[in-house]
């Protein structure tokens, strides 16, 4: 395997992007940077958008495996609806924290090896496939609350949301943990290679002699599971399941992160940190917006001026225009 | 019968085995009230629906239909009570704004070469972002316009009321019925989404028509923001939230293949009249809580992409086994 240069992966347009809309944050608001620890929590700007961003960021871990398969999951926010419904549910029936997470995630894996089955087995476009639990999966949380918001007062579950770790947030660490996981499970083993050339040619690899449908299964079992973590999280962190609004169009923010971190659509070569980095510089445009006093409505529309700039900018078009200039540049 | 038109058999035998199976628990179901109800409550979804089919058999999708008609809505509000602007001229600016958008959203896709999922993900955010910059509140529209069209129907045998959105989504359909099945752009999209290079090599053009489809949809879709804003009397920004998805499903359901290259603009009425159906037998029944439509809507689309599985693979036999992906 390659040596990983670090000074060519910071680099990439990612960081500088990450970088600069920090910096403008850091113009707007000049306590940005500030950080204090209380109660054994650091506080902070910074860590705020690590902590809200947690959320997408372990959305997109998943999602960029699914996306590097050539598929996409659009079911992950109202997954995330239902792993919180069944949480709370539980938890004010008066079962234990750890058997309601433990259940929440359950059905997390379920949700993934149904999506699984569909594409793999049913051979659905997963786009379709999937849309089918996004539409249905918000009735079957609301199903699971009856149609209420379900607060609950369990420590467990609220520290999962809210607690700290030595100072850190809950929801970073869970974030860091699955992130570094995730990324040393695909790139220390083959695994990481063979979901590769499943998403480049999928006949192909069967050819090769990977098992594509085993694979398939396991890296949508593997979105679901990120996204009932998720999906615990938000419960946590509002002390409630709101079946109705938990991660709601969160699946598109994960979709998005994942592109923005330079994970192709058509399937191949996947990046998990950058998926993450792309969730973060989301998350730092909201905070950015939030805290210099614009209404949040500018926030969609900053937002599709990013994914414009950036579909332009990885447009197979414009790389050849610029690379025809650059060579005539050094031509002259 | 021919083999191409199964899957709308299908979906109509499903619909009315559902309505008759609805009609026998309420005979009260069987009535032209709520037939004439039917048409004008699901008018917006089944005009933007139209526009979704194109996109969809063109082999491509469409997440900002919602955002637009939420837009045209609050354009509409806009124009109108705060510009002063008379309705009609109103209407003709939404309509040049969404199709202005439609084009440069198809100009995109097609010439950025960017999965259209992404680009009109783009468009839905921009949409909705400067549908609540221009107003974050609802705006209500009075005009004499509006009070007079929502007050206008033809009265139907049994006391139905054909209203005038009612009527402005049977036109629709029979517009892209025409556009889809008798013109040459109509099987230009055919060819784009059979296979976008062999319709190339054809000598369709194709930059020209994909830039068309997207803003017949975007155009569709600001109807459906005009259609929606009569209905509601009011431009709201978070209006037709999710829209994209029902109209998505209703595509599906109504037998377009996700695929492109196939489908019917008659099967997806018949989509957005299931989904109807739905909705007015939960009402009907009472007991039944409003989240049951999105899980039976969810079930009805499961369902008819495995017929469609079923139907095609019985249709088309399996070539050798090397070949299947």
């Amino acid at each position: 395997m390659k040596r990983v240069h670090w000074k060519a992966l910071l680099l990439r347009p990612q960081f500088f992007a990450l970088a600069a809309v920090l910096l403008i944050n850091w113009l707007l608001f000049p306590g940005f940077f500030d950080i204090t620890l209380q109660d054994g929590r650091l506080f902070g700007s910074v860590i705020d958008v690590l902590n809200r961003g947690a959320p997408v960021a372990i959305l997109a871990i998943g999602m960029t495996a699914v996306i590097a398969t050539k598929g996409v999951d659009l079911s992950v926010g109202a997954v995330m609806a239902i792993a919180g419904a069944v949480a709370a549910v539980l938890v004010t029936g008066g079962a234990s924290a750890v058997v309601a997470v433990a259940a929440a995630l359950a059905v997390g894996v379920l949700c993934g090896l149904w999506n699984g089955v569909l594409v793999t087995y049913l051979e659905i476009q997963p786009i379709i496939a999937t849309l089918v639990l996004m539409v249905a999966g918000r009735g079957l949380a609301q199903l699971v609350t009856e149609g209420s918001i379900v607060t609950f007062s369990d420590p467990v579950l609220i520290f999962i949301g809210t607690g700290a770790v030595l100072g850190m947030p809950m929801p970073i660490v869970i974030a860091s943990v699955l992130a570094i996981g995730a990324t040393l499970i695909v790139r220390k083993t083959a695994l990481g290679l063979l979901i590769e050339a499943v998403g480049v040619n999928r006949s192909a690899a069967r050819f090769a002699g990977i098992s594509s449908g085993l694979l398939l299964m396991v890296v949508y079992t593997f979105a679901g599971f990120c996204a009932a973590t998720s999906g615990l999280i938000v419960a946590g962190d509002i002390r409630g399941a709101d079946a109705n609004n938990a991660g709601l169009w969160l699946e598109l923010d994960a979709i998005l992160a994942v592109v923005i971190g330079g994970t192709s659509l058509l399937g191949g070569r996947f990046s998990i940190p950058m998926s993450v980095v792309g969730a973060l510089i989301i998350q730092a445009m909201n905070t950015g917006i939030l805290i210099s006093g614009f209404s949040p409505e500018f926030n969609l529309v900053v937002k599709s001026g990013v994914i414009i700039l950036i579909l332009v900018l990885q447009a197979p078009m414009v790389a050849q225009s610029l690379r025809k200039r650059f060579t005539a540049e050094r031509k002259a | 019968m021919n083999r191409a038109l199964r899957p709308l058999v299908a979906t109509t035998a499903i619909f009315a085995l559902a309505y008759l199976a609805a009609v026998v628990q309420f005979p009260a179901m069987f009535s032209t009230r709520v037939m004439g109800n039917f048409l004008t409550d699901n008018a917006f979804l089944g005009i933007a629906a139209v526009g979704m089919t194109f996109v969809i058999i063109s082999g491509g999708i469409d997440l900002s239909v919602g955002a637009v008609i939420g837009f045209t809505t609050v354009l509409n509000a806009v124009l109108i009570m705060w510009l002063g602007l008379h309705p009609l001229l109103a209407f003709a600016i939404s309509l040049g704004v969404a199709a202005a958008f439609g084009a440069v959203m198809g100009a995109a896709i097609h010439y950025l070469k960017v999965p259209s999922f992404i680009v009109t993900l783009a468009g839905m955010f921009l949409a909705r972002g400067g549908a609540s910059v221009l107003s974050p509140d609802s705006i209500g529209i009075k005009h004499e316009l509006y009070t007079t069209i929502s007050k206008s129907y033809i009265l139907l045998p049994g006391g139905g009321r054909l209203t005038v959105i009612g009527m402005i989504m049977l036109l629709v359909f029979a517009f892209g019925i025409v556009l889809a099945h008798r013109t040459r752009f109509g099987s230009y999209v055919y060819a784009l989404g059979g296979s976008e290079v062999s319709a190339g090599l054809m000598g369709v053009p194709v930059a020209r028509t994909t830039i068309l489809i997207y803003t017949l949809s975007a155009t569709l879709a600001g109807l459906a923001g005009i259609v929606f804003s009569l209905y509601t009397s009011a431009g709201y920004s978070l209006s037709a939230l999710g829209v994209e998805l029902d109209a998505i499903a209703a595509v599906v359901i109504g037998g377009t293949l996700l695929t492109g290259g196939y489908g019917f603009i008659a099967g997806t009425f018949i989509g957005v009249m299931l989904q109807g159906l739905v909705q007015t037998y939960i009402v009907f029944d009472g007991t039944l809580s409003s989240w049951w439509t999105k899980i039976v809507i969810g079930g009805l689309l499961f369902l008819f992409i495995l017929l469609q599985r079923l139907v095609f693979s019985a249709a088309a036999p399996r070539r050798k086994v090397f070949w299947k992906t």
